[in-house]
């Protein structure tokens, strides 16, 4: 299914249908990745977080990691979709599933895409802990740098 | 030209807007607005140096030409994931 595979949504992820919308006969491996809600962060005890989203341009980031990971991957095919509003503990915020002939490449597509969604995706986590609330600020969010994508990219092939 | 400028997470936060309309001269770039933004709220000064910035959802540069009805948005530091 090629629509639909790059998707900002407030319901819960489903992983499995997730990863089957890659899937094809073709496919010997799909790797998938599930970002989790953590009970810790930098030694505070998280109640929860709300993620907020730019989300056309979301998801015009995801197709473009998508666009990206084709051009090393070729025969993967590849899933990004992030959930938002205030997600609980241990519940996913985001889903990443790559599917390929062999294991390998799925690997490293699935890898490249969460690096990538890190760097570049306009998404937010506001963060709730015991005894106040912050706004989490990581990467300006640059998609033609090129050094950040290498780094992506090495990680990816580690 | 009239321009609407899209705010997100603690940007939205420290100006109280999650979007606004603001008149900015024929030649204005996407920095223009940033400029007229800080005037209006000095408390998102320090953002000066880590924004992104995105016109009419698309990404786009500080120096990026602005035209009447464009949307402009201004993007913290992203932590998607």
């Amino acid at each position: 299914m090629a629509t639909n595979r790059f998707q900002i949504s407030a319901e819960p992820l489903d992983t499995v249908r997730i990863t089957g919308s890659v899937s094809s006969p073709g496919c010997g491996a799909a790797a998938t990745f599930v970002g989790l809600v953590r009970d810790h962060n930098v030694g505070r005890r998280v109640l929860w977080l709300d993620y907020e989203a730019y989300e056309p341009l979301a998801r015009t980031t995801f197709e473009r990691i998508g666009a990206e990971a084709s051009a090393h991957w070729p025969s993967v095919a590849l899933a990004i979709h992030h959930r938002v509003g205030r997600i609980a503990i241990g519940e996913a915020s985001v889903v990443i599933a790559a599917a390929s002939a062999h294991r390998g490449d799925a690997f490293a597509a699935c890898r490249y895409a969460i690096e990538r969604v890190k760097q570049i995706a306009p998404v937010w986590k506001h963060e709730h802990f015991e005894g106040g609330e912050a706004w989490i600020e990581g990467a300006t969010a640059d998609p033609d740098d090129e050094a950040a994508r290498q780094t992506a990219f090495a990680r990816a092939c580690s | 030209m009239l321009v609407t400028v899209r705010l997100f997470a603690r940007l939205r936060e420290l100006t109280g807007t999650t979007e606004l309309t603001q008149e900015l001269p024929d030649n204005a770039v996407a920095r223009t607005a940033w400029d007229a933004l800080v005037r209006e709220y000095p408390a998102i000064r320090d953002y000066e140096a880590s924004i992104s910035c995105a016109v009419n959802e698309e990404y786009a540069r500080l120096t990026t030409p602005l035209k009447h009805g464009d949307e402009v948005a201004f993007l913290p530091p992203v932590s998607g994931g």
